[in-house]
Protein backbone atom coordinates (compact mmCIF):
# COMPACT_ATOMS: atom_id res chain seq x y z
CA UNK A 1 0.00 0.00 0.00
CA UNK A 2 2.79 2.41 0.93
CA UNK A 3 4.81 1.48 -2.17
CA UNK A 4 1.71 2.02 -4.28
CA UNK A 5 1.25 5.56 -3.01
CA UNK A 6 4.94 6.43 -3.24
CA UNK A 7 5.19 5.27 -6.85
CA UNK A 8 1.91 7.03 -7.66
CA UNK A 9 3.25 10.27 -6.23
CA UNK A 10 6.45 9.80 -8.24
CA UNK A 11 4.39 9.53 -11.44
CA UNK A 12 2.35 12.58 -10.46
CA UNK A 13 5.52 14.53 -9.78
CA UNK A 14 7.03 13.44 -13.11
CA UNK A 15 3.89 14.50 -15.00
CA UNK A 16 3.58 17.84 -13.29
CA UNK A 17 7.29 18.54 -13.70
CA UNK A 18 7.14 17.71 -17.42
CA UNK A 19 4.12 19.97 -17.68
CA UNK A 20 5.93 22.72 -15.80
CA UNK A 21 8.83 22.53 -18.25
CA UNK A 22 6.69 22.90 -21.36
CA UNK A 23 3.45 24.44 -20.01
CA UNK A 24 1.93 23.11 -23.22
CA UNK A 25 -1.26 21.49 -21.93
CA UNK A 26 -2.01 24.04 -19.26
CA UNK A 27 -1.66 27.03 -21.57
CA UNK A 28 -3.84 25.32 -24.19
CA UNK A 29 -6.50 24.59 -21.62
CA UNK A 30 -6.46 28.13 -20.24
CA UNK A 31 -6.60 29.77 -23.68
CA UNK A 32 -9.37 27.40 -24.68
CA UNK A 33 -11.45 28.18 -21.58
CA UNK A 34 -10.90 31.90 -22.14
CA UNK A 35 -12.19 31.52 -25.68
CA UNK A 36 -15.20 29.56 -24.44
CA UNK A 37 -16.03 32.40 -22.02
CA UNK A 38 -15.70 34.95 -24.83
CA UNK A 39 -17.98 32.86 -27.06
CA UNK A 40 -20.51 32.60 -24.24
CA UNK A 41 -20.43 36.36 -23.76
CA UNK A 42 -21.40 36.72 -27.42
CA UNK A 43 -24.08 34.07 -27.13
CA UNK A 44 -25.63 35.44 -23.94
CA UNK A 45 -25.50 39.16 -23.30
CA UNK A 46 -23.53 39.46 -19.99
CA UNK A 47 -25.35 42.62 -18.91
CA UNK A 48 -28.66 40.80 -19.01
CA UNK A 49 -29.90 39.61 -15.64
CA UNK A 50 -31.30 36.30 -16.91
CA UNK A 51 -27.78 35.21 -17.83
CA UNK A 52 -27.29 34.19 -14.21
CA UNK A 53 -29.30 31.10 -15.07
CA UNK A 54 -26.65 29.76 -17.47
CA UNK A 55 -23.62 30.28 -15.21
CA UNK A 56 -23.80 26.82 -13.52
CA UNK A 57 -23.88 25.13 -16.92
CA UNK A 58 -21.00 27.28 -18.17
CA UNK A 59 -18.77 26.35 -15.24
CA UNK A 60 -19.10 22.67 -16.06
CA UNK A 61 -18.93 23.07 -19.83
CA UNK A 62 -15.61 24.88 -19.41
CA UNK A 63 -14.28 22.31 -16.92
CA UNK A 64 -15.21 19.32 -19.03
CA UNK A 65 -14.19 20.65 -22.44
CA UNK A 66 -10.89 21.96 -21.16
CA UNK A 67 -10.40 18.78 -19.14
CA UNK A 68 -10.77 16.59 -22.22
CA UNK A 69 -7.90 18.46 -23.88
CA UNK A 70 -5.65 17.57 -20.97
CA UNK A 71 -6.91 13.99 -20.63
CA UNK A 72 -6.17 13.30 -24.28
CA UNK A 73 -2.55 14.28 -23.78
CA UNK A 74 -1.95 12.46 -20.53
CA UNK A 75 -1.48 9.02 -22.09
CA UNK A 76 -0.66 9.91 -25.69
CA UNK A 77 2.35 11.92 -24.57
CA UNK A 78 3.65 8.75 -22.95
CA UNK A 79 3.55 6.92 -26.24
CA UNK A 80 6.00 9.16 -28.12
CA UNK A 81 9.16 7.54 -26.83
CA UNK A 82 7.34 4.36 -25.93
CA UNK A 83 7.56 5.37 -22.29
CA UNK A 84 4.18 3.76 -21.67
CA UNK A 85 5.94 0.40 -22.07
CA UNK A 86 8.49 1.65 -19.60
CA UNK A 87 5.75 2.34 -17.11
CA UNK A 88 4.18 -1.07 -17.67
CA UNK A 89 7.41 -3.04 -17.18
CA UNK A 90 8.56 -0.98 -14.23
CA UNK A 91 8.30 -2.91 -10.94
CA UNK A 92 5.20 -1.10 -9.68
CA UNK A 93 1.54 -2.01 -9.39
CA UNK A 94 -0.41 -0.97 -12.52
CA UNK A 95 -2.97 0.68 -10.26
CA UNK A 96 -0.34 3.16 -9.08
CA UNK A 97 0.02 4.37 -12.69
CA UNK A 98 -3.69 5.08 -12.60
CA UNK A 99 -3.47 6.79 -9.23
CA UNK A 100 -0.53 8.94 -10.32
CA UNK A 101 -2.12 9.97 -13.59
CA UNK A 102 -5.39 10.65 -11.81
CA UNK A 103 -3.68 12.99 -9.34
CA UNK A 104 -1.74 14.92 -11.97
CA UNK A 105 -4.81 15.36 -14.19
CA UNK A 106 -6.84 16.41 -11.18
CA UNK A 107 -4.32 19.03 -10.11
CA UNK A 108 -4.17 20.48 -13.62
CA UNK A 109 -7.97 20.68 -13.90
CA UNK A 110 -8.16 22.23 -10.42
CA UNK A 111 -5.66 24.86 -11.51
CA UNK A 112 -7.73 25.67 -14.59
CA UNK A 113 -10.85 25.95 -12.41
CA UNK A 114 -9.13 28.26 -9.94
CA UNK A 115 -8.31 30.65 -12.76
CA UNK A 116 -11.39 30.41 -14.98
CA UNK A 117 -14.23 30.45 -12.46
CA UNK A 118 -13.31 33.80 -10.86
CA UNK A 119 -12.68 35.12 -14.38
CA UNK A 120 -16.15 33.97 -15.39
CA UNK A 121 -17.70 35.61 -12.34
CA UNK A 122 -15.86 38.88 -13.03
CA UNK A 123 -16.65 39.03 -16.72
CA UNK A 124 -20.32 38.20 -16.16
CA UNK A 125 -20.54 40.51 -13.14
CA UNK A 126 -21.81 37.72 -10.94
CA UNK A 127 -21.63 38.27 -7.20
CA UNK A 128 -21.14 35.11 -5.20
CA UNK A 129 -23.46 35.22 -2.21
CA UNK A 130 -24.01 31.53 -1.51
CA UNK A 131 -22.04 29.22 0.73
CA UNK A 132 -18.48 29.20 -0.63
CA UNK A 133 -17.40 26.09 1.25
CA UNK A 134 -20.28 24.07 -0.20
CA UNK A 135 -19.50 25.46 -3.63
CA UNK A 136 -15.89 24.28 -3.32
CA UNK A 137 -17.11 20.87 -2.16
CA UNK A 138 -19.38 20.55 -5.20
CA UNK A 139 -16.56 21.58 -7.53
CA UNK A 140 -14.26 19.09 -5.84
CA UNK A 141 -16.67 16.13 -5.99
CA UNK A 142 -17.67 16.84 -9.58
CA UNK A 143 -14.09 17.16 -10.78
CA UNK A 144 -13.01 14.01 -8.93
CA UNK A 145 -15.72 11.98 -10.66
CA UNK A 146 -14.98 13.46 -14.05
CA UNK A 147 -11.21 13.01 -13.82
CA UNK A 148 -11.48 9.54 -12.29
CA UNK A 149 -13.50 8.19 -15.22
CA UNK A 150 -11.68 10.45 -17.69
CA UNK A 151 -8.21 9.19 -16.80
CA UNK A 152 -9.40 5.61 -17.06
CA UNK A 153 -11.05 6.04 -20.44
CA UNK A 154 -8.12 8.13 -21.72
CA UNK A 155 -5.92 5.13 -21.01
CA UNK A 156 -8.45 2.93 -22.81
CA UNK A 157 -8.71 5.13 -25.89
CA UNK A 158 -4.93 5.70 -26.06
CA UNK A 159 -4.78 2.21 -27.56
CA UNK A 160 -6.51 3.46 -30.65
CA UNK A 161 -4.90 5.53 -33.40
CA UNK A 162 -7.89 7.89 -33.47
CA UNK A 163 -7.94 8.41 -29.70
CA UNK A 164 -8.78 12.12 -29.86
CA UNK A 165 -12.03 11.24 -31.58
CA UNK A 166 -12.77 8.18 -29.48
CA UNK A 167 -12.34 9.70 -26.02
CA UNK A 168 -15.24 12.23 -26.07
CA UNK A 169 -17.60 9.65 -27.55
CA UNK A 170 -16.96 7.07 -24.86
CA UNK A 171 -16.49 9.57 -22.02
CA UNK A 172 -19.64 11.73 -22.22
CA UNK A 173 -22.25 8.98 -21.73
CA UNK A 174 -20.39 7.49 -18.76
CA UNK A 175 -19.97 10.81 -16.95
CA UNK A 176 -23.52 11.98 -17.68
CA UNK A 177 -24.77 11.22 -14.11
CA UNK A 178 -22.00 13.26 -12.54
CA UNK A 179 -22.53 16.10 -15.00
CA UNK A 180 -26.26 16.17 -14.22
CA UNK A 181 -25.60 16.10 -10.48
CA UNK A 182 -22.82 18.68 -10.64
CA UNK A 183 -24.81 21.15 -12.74
CA UNK A 184 -27.92 20.72 -10.59
CA UNK A 185 -26.10 21.21 -7.31
CA UNK A 186 -24.19 24.22 -8.67
CA UNK A 187 -27.49 25.67 -9.85
CA UNK A 188 -29.02 25.17 -6.41
CA UNK A 189 -26.04 26.82 -4.72
CA UNK A 190 -25.79 29.80 -7.06
CA UNK A 191 -29.38 30.50 -8.06
CA UNK A 192 -32.13 28.50 -6.35
CA UNK A 193 -30.91 28.76 -2.78
CA UNK A 194 -34.38 27.98 -1.48
CA UNK A 195 -34.07 24.37 -2.72
CA UNK A 196 -31.07 23.82 -0.49
CA UNK A 197 -32.46 20.66 1.12
CA UNK A 198 -32.34 18.76 -2.18
CA UNK A 199 -28.68 19.75 -2.54
CA UNK A 200 -27.58 17.02 -0.18
CA UNK A 201 -29.10 14.21 -2.21
CA UNK A 202 -27.17 15.48 -5.24
CA UNK A 203 -23.98 15.71 -3.20
CA UNK A 204 -24.42 12.19 -1.88
CA UNK A 205 -25.07 10.99 -5.44
CA UNK A 206 -21.76 12.56 -6.52
CA UNK A 207 -19.91 11.09 -3.56
CA UNK A 208 -21.35 7.64 -4.28
CA UNK A 209 -20.49 7.92 -7.97
CA UNK A 210 -16.93 9.00 -7.17
CA UNK A 211 -16.39 6.15 -4.76
CA UNK A 212 -17.93 3.45 -6.97
CA UNK A 213 -16.15 4.48 -10.14
CA UNK A 214 -12.86 5.06 -8.37
CA UNK A 215 -12.93 1.51 -6.98
CA UNK A 216 -13.93 -0.03 -10.32
CA UNK A 217 -11.38 1.95 -12.33
CA UNK A 218 -8.67 1.22 -9.80
CA UNK A 219 -9.15 -2.53 -10.08
CA UNK A 220 -9.92 -2.74 -13.79
CA UNK A 221 -6.95 -0.59 -14.77
CA UNK A 222 -4.52 -3.49 -14.99
CA UNK A 223 -6.65 -5.08 -17.71
CA UNK A 224 -6.22 -1.94 -19.80
CA UNK A 225 -2.48 -1.79 -19.25
CA UNK A 226 -1.77 -5.31 -20.52
CA UNK A 227 0.29 -5.33 -23.69
CA UNK B 1 -31.88 -26.30 -34.76
CA UNK B 2 -31.52 -22.79 -36.19
CA UNK B 3 -34.12 -23.28 -38.86
CA UNK B 4 -36.67 -24.90 -36.56
CA UNK B 5 -36.27 -22.01 -34.11
CA UNK B 6 -36.93 -19.55 -36.91
CA UNK B 7 -40.09 -21.42 -37.90
CA UNK B 8 -41.32 -21.54 -34.31
CA UNK B 9 -40.61 -17.83 -34.09
CA UNK B 10 -42.63 -17.08 -37.22
CA UNK B 11 -45.62 -19.02 -35.90
CA UNK B 12 -45.43 -17.43 -32.47
CA UNK B 13 -44.96 -13.98 -34.01
CA UNK B 14 -48.16 -14.29 -35.99
CA UNK B 15 -49.92 -15.53 -32.87
CA UNK B 16 -48.60 -12.50 -30.99
CA UNK B 17 -49.81 -10.16 -33.74
CA UNK B 18 -53.23 -11.82 -33.58
CA UNK B 19 -53.33 -11.42 -29.81
CA UNK B 20 -52.22 -7.81 -29.95
CA UNK B 21 -54.42 -6.53 -32.74
CA UNK B 22 -57.54 -8.70 -32.60
CA UNK B 23 -57.89 -10.61 -29.36
CA UNK B 24 -56.87 -8.06 -26.70
CA UNK B 25 -59.40 -5.32 -25.90
CA UNK B 26 -58.94 -1.76 -27.07
CA UNK B 27 -57.90 0.65 -24.33
CA UNK B 28 -60.64 3.13 -23.47
CA UNK B 29 -58.69 6.37 -23.20
CA UNK B 30 -55.90 5.95 -25.71
CA UNK B 31 -57.60 3.72 -28.22
CA UNK B 32 -55.58 1.84 -30.79
CA UNK B 33 -52.35 3.66 -29.98
CA UNK B 34 -52.13 1.72 -26.76
CA UNK B 35 -51.24 -1.42 -28.78
CA UNK B 36 -47.72 -0.06 -29.31
CA UNK B 37 -47.24 -0.67 -25.59
CA UNK B 38 -46.77 -4.43 -26.09
CA UNK B 39 -43.85 -4.02 -28.48
CA UNK B 40 -42.46 -1.10 -26.52
CA UNK B 41 -42.25 -2.97 -23.23
CA UNK B 42 -41.00 -6.10 -24.97
CA UNK B 43 -38.19 -4.23 -26.70
CA UNK B 44 -37.20 -2.48 -23.48
CA UNK B 45 -37.00 -5.80 -21.67
CA UNK B 46 -34.88 -7.37 -24.44
CA UNK B 47 -32.58 -4.34 -24.46
CA UNK B 48 -31.94 -4.73 -20.73
CA UNK B 49 -31.50 -8.48 -21.13
CA UNK B 50 -29.02 -7.93 -23.97
CA UNK B 51 -26.97 -5.45 -21.92
CA UNK B 52 -27.03 -7.83 -18.99
CA UNK B 53 -25.63 -10.52 -21.27
CA UNK B 54 -22.90 -8.09 -22.36
CA UNK B 55 -22.01 -7.51 -18.71
CA UNK B 56 -21.86 -11.21 -17.81
CA UNK B 57 -19.86 -12.23 -20.88
CA UNK B 58 -17.48 -9.28 -20.43
CA UNK B 59 -16.60 -10.54 -16.96
CA UNK B 60 -16.33 -14.12 -18.24
CA UNK B 61 -14.04 -12.95 -21.03
CA UNK B 62 -11.70 -11.14 -18.66
CA UNK B 63 -11.43 -14.33 -16.59
CA UNK B 64 -11.29 -17.02 -19.27
CA UNK B 65 -10.10 -15.10 -22.38
CA UNK B 66 -12.16 -17.16 -24.79
CA UNK B 67 -12.91 -15.60 -28.14
CA UNK B 68 -16.49 -16.91 -28.20
CA UNK B 69 -17.34 -14.98 -25.02
CA UNK B 70 -16.16 -11.77 -26.63
CA UNK B 71 -18.18 -12.59 -29.72
CA UNK B 72 -21.39 -13.13 -27.73
CA UNK B 73 -20.89 -9.88 -25.82
CA UNK B 74 -20.33 -7.91 -29.02
CA UNK B 75 -23.36 -9.31 -30.83
CA UNK B 76 -25.55 -8.91 -27.77
CA UNK B 77 -24.56 -5.24 -27.53
CA UNK B 78 -25.49 -4.70 -31.17
CA UNK B 79 -28.89 -6.31 -30.65
CA UNK B 80 -29.36 -4.27 -27.48
CA UNK B 81 -28.65 -1.03 -29.31
CA UNK B 82 -31.12 -2.05 -32.01
CA UNK B 83 -33.87 -2.72 -29.47
CA UNK B 84 -33.09 0.48 -27.56
CA UNK B 85 -33.55 2.29 -30.86
CA UNK B 86 -36.95 0.58 -31.22
CA UNK B 87 -37.87 1.66 -27.68
CA UNK B 88 -36.78 5.21 -28.43
CA UNK B 89 -38.88 5.36 -31.60
CA UNK B 90 -42.03 3.65 -30.37
CA UNK B 91 -41.97 5.67 -27.14
CA UNK B 92 -42.38 9.10 -28.78
CA UNK B 93 -45.13 7.77 -31.07
CA UNK B 94 -47.02 6.63 -27.99
CA UNK B 95 -46.12 9.77 -26.06
CA UNK B 96 -47.39 12.01 -28.83
CA UNK B 97 -50.93 10.75 -28.28
CA UNK B 98 -50.71 10.09 -24.54
CA UNK B 99 -48.75 13.13 -23.31
CA UNK B 100 -49.28 15.32 -26.39
CA UNK B 101 -45.55 15.71 -26.85
CA UNK B 102 -42.91 13.74 -28.72
CA UNK B 103 -40.27 13.98 -26.08
CA UNK B 104 -39.95 15.24 -22.53
CA UNK B 105 -36.79 15.13 -20.47
CA UNK B 106 -38.50 12.81 -18.07
CA UNK B 107 -36.01 10.70 -16.07
CA UNK B 108 -36.82 7.38 -17.66
CA UNK B 109 -36.51 8.80 -21.17
CA UNK B 110 -33.23 10.50 -20.35
CA UNK B 111 -31.72 7.37 -18.87
CA UNK B 112 -32.74 5.29 -21.85
CA UNK B 113 -31.20 7.86 -24.16
CA UNK B 114 -27.92 7.74 -22.22
CA UNK B 115 -28.04 3.93 -22.33
CA UNK B 116 -28.28 4.10 -26.12
CA UNK B 117 -25.18 6.29 -26.36
CA UNK B 118 -23.24 4.17 -23.87
CA UNK B 119 -23.58 1.06 -25.98
CA UNK B 120 -22.97 2.96 -29.20
CA UNK B 121 -19.66 3.93 -27.58
CA UNK B 122 -19.11 0.25 -26.77
CA UNK B 123 -19.56 -0.62 -30.44
CA UNK B 124 -17.13 2.19 -31.35
CA UNK B 125 -14.50 0.57 -29.15
CA UNK B 126 -15.06 -2.76 -30.86
CA UNK B 127 -14.56 -1.09 -34.24
CA UNK B 128 -11.18 0.30 -33.17
CA UNK B 129 -8.07 -0.68 -35.09
CA UNK B 130 -5.74 -3.31 -33.71
CA UNK B 131 -5.58 -6.95 -32.77
CA UNK B 132 -8.76 -8.64 -31.59
CA UNK B 133 -7.35 -9.56 -28.16
CA UNK B 134 -6.69 -5.91 -27.39
CA UNK B 135 -10.06 -4.73 -28.66
CA UNK B 136 -11.89 -7.51 -26.85
CA UNK B 137 -10.13 -6.72 -23.58
CA UNK B 138 -10.86 -2.99 -23.77
CA UNK B 139 -14.45 -3.57 -24.87
CA UNK B 140 -14.99 -5.98 -21.98
CA UNK B 141 -13.69 -3.41 -19.51
CA UNK B 142 -15.96 -0.78 -21.00
CA UNK B 143 -18.88 -3.20 -20.98
CA UNK B 144 -18.48 -3.62 -17.23
CA UNK B 145 -18.02 0.11 -16.56
CA UNK B 146 -21.00 1.15 -18.64
CA UNK B 147 -23.28 -1.40 -17.02
CA UNK B 148 -22.65 -0.09 -13.51
CA UNK B 149 -23.63 3.33 -14.80
CA UNK B 150 -27.23 2.25 -15.38
CA UNK B 151 -28.33 1.62 -11.77
CA UNK B 152 -26.69 4.88 -10.69
CA UNK B 153 -28.66 6.81 -13.26
CA UNK B 154 -31.82 5.12 -12.10
CA UNK B 155 -31.13 5.90 -8.46
CA UNK B 156 -30.41 9.55 -9.21
CA UNK B 157 -33.74 9.72 -10.91
CA UNK B 158 -35.58 8.35 -7.92
CA UNK B 159 -34.00 10.96 -5.65
CA UNK B 160 -34.70 13.66 -8.14
CA UNK B 161 -38.31 12.59 -8.52
CA UNK B 162 -39.00 12.37 -4.83
CA UNK B 163 -37.70 15.89 -4.24
CA UNK B 164 -38.69 17.95 -7.24
CA UNK B 165 -41.13 15.97 -9.37
CA UNK B 166 -43.39 13.89 -7.21
CA UNK B 167 -45.64 12.93 -10.13
CA UNK B 168 -44.30 10.04 -12.15
CA UNK B 169 -45.84 9.65 -15.52
CA UNK B 170 -44.67 6.80 -17.51
CA UNK B 171 -45.47 3.51 -19.01
CA UNK B 172 -43.60 1.41 -16.50
CA UNK B 173 -45.20 -2.02 -16.41
CA UNK B 174 -45.07 -2.18 -12.62
CA UNK B 175 -47.23 0.93 -12.33
CA UNK B 176 -49.98 -0.21 -14.64
CA UNK B 177 -49.45 -3.87 -13.77
CA UNK B 178 -51.94 -3.76 -10.91
CA UNK B 179 -54.77 -2.19 -12.85
CA UNK B 180 -54.18 -3.91 -16.16
CA UNK B 181 -56.91 -5.97 -17.83
CA UNK B 182 -56.34 -9.72 -17.59
CA UNK B 183 -56.35 -10.24 -21.33
CA UNK B 184 -53.96 -7.35 -21.84
CA UNK B 185 -51.58 -8.78 -19.27
CA UNK B 186 -51.67 -12.18 -20.98
CA UNK B 187 -50.94 -10.56 -24.34
CA UNK B 188 -48.09 -8.55 -22.82
CA UNK B 189 -46.50 -11.61 -21.26
CA UNK B 190 -46.86 -13.54 -24.50
CA UNK B 191 -45.24 -10.69 -26.40
CA UNK B 192 -42.36 -10.55 -23.92
CA UNK B 193 -41.77 -14.26 -24.48
CA UNK B 194 -41.87 -13.98 -28.25
CA UNK B 195 -39.52 -11.01 -28.37
CA UNK B 196 -37.11 -12.82 -26.06
CA UNK B 197 -37.17 -15.71 -28.52
CA UNK B 198 -36.45 -13.20 -31.31
CA UNK B 199 -33.42 -12.08 -29.32
CA UNK B 200 -32.19 -15.65 -29.01
CA UNK B 201 -32.61 -16.25 -32.74
CA UNK B 202 -30.79 -13.01 -33.59
CA UNK B 203 -27.99 -13.89 -31.19
CA UNK B 204 -27.58 -17.32 -32.76
CA UNK B 205 -27.53 -15.89 -36.26
CA UNK B 206 -25.00 -13.27 -35.20
CA UNK B 207 -22.68 -15.86 -33.72
CA UNK B 208 -23.02 -17.98 -36.86
CA UNK B 209 -22.10 -15.01 -39.09
CA UNK B 210 -19.13 -14.04 -36.90
CA UNK B 211 -17.82 -17.61 -36.93
CA UNK B 212 -18.14 -17.74 -40.71
CA UNK B 213 -16.20 -14.49 -41.00
CA UNK B 214 -13.48 -15.92 -38.81
CA UNK B 215 -13.28 -19.05 -40.91
CA UNK B 216 -12.97 -16.98 -44.09
CA UNK B 217 -10.19 -14.91 -42.54
CA UNK B 218 -8.31 -18.02 -41.58
CA UNK B 219 -8.55 -19.39 -45.13
CA UNK B 220 -7.22 -16.07 -46.45
CA UNK B 221 -4.26 -16.24 -44.11
CA UNK B 222 -3.45 -19.73 -45.31
CA UNK B 223 -3.62 -18.85 -49.01
CA UNK B 224 -1.59 -15.64 -48.79
CA UNK B 225 1.16 -17.08 -46.66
Amino acid sequence: MRDLIISALAITWKDLYAEWRTKQVLSTMLIFSGLVIVTFSFAFDPTNNTVRAVIPGMIWVITIFAGILGLNRSFISEQYNDSLHGLIVSPIDPSSIYLGKFLSNFIIVLFVQIITIPLLFILFEYKMNGNILLFVLVLFLGSVGFICVGTFLAALSANSRSSEMLLPIILFPVISPIVIAAVQSTRILLIDVEEIESLFSWISLMAGYDLLFFVFCFFLFEFIMEV
Amino acid sequence: MHRSLVWILIILMSAALYLVFIWSPIEKVMGNVQKIFYFHVGSAWVAFLAFGVVFVYSILFLIKRKRSYDMIAGISAEIGVLFTAIVLTTGPIWGRSAWNTWWTWEPRLTTTFILFFLYLAYIFIRRMDGAWEKKARLAAVFGIISFIDVPIVFMAIRWWNSKLHPIVFGDAPNQSGGGIEGEMLATLLFCLGVITLLYIVLLQKGIYIEKTKLAVENYKKITYR
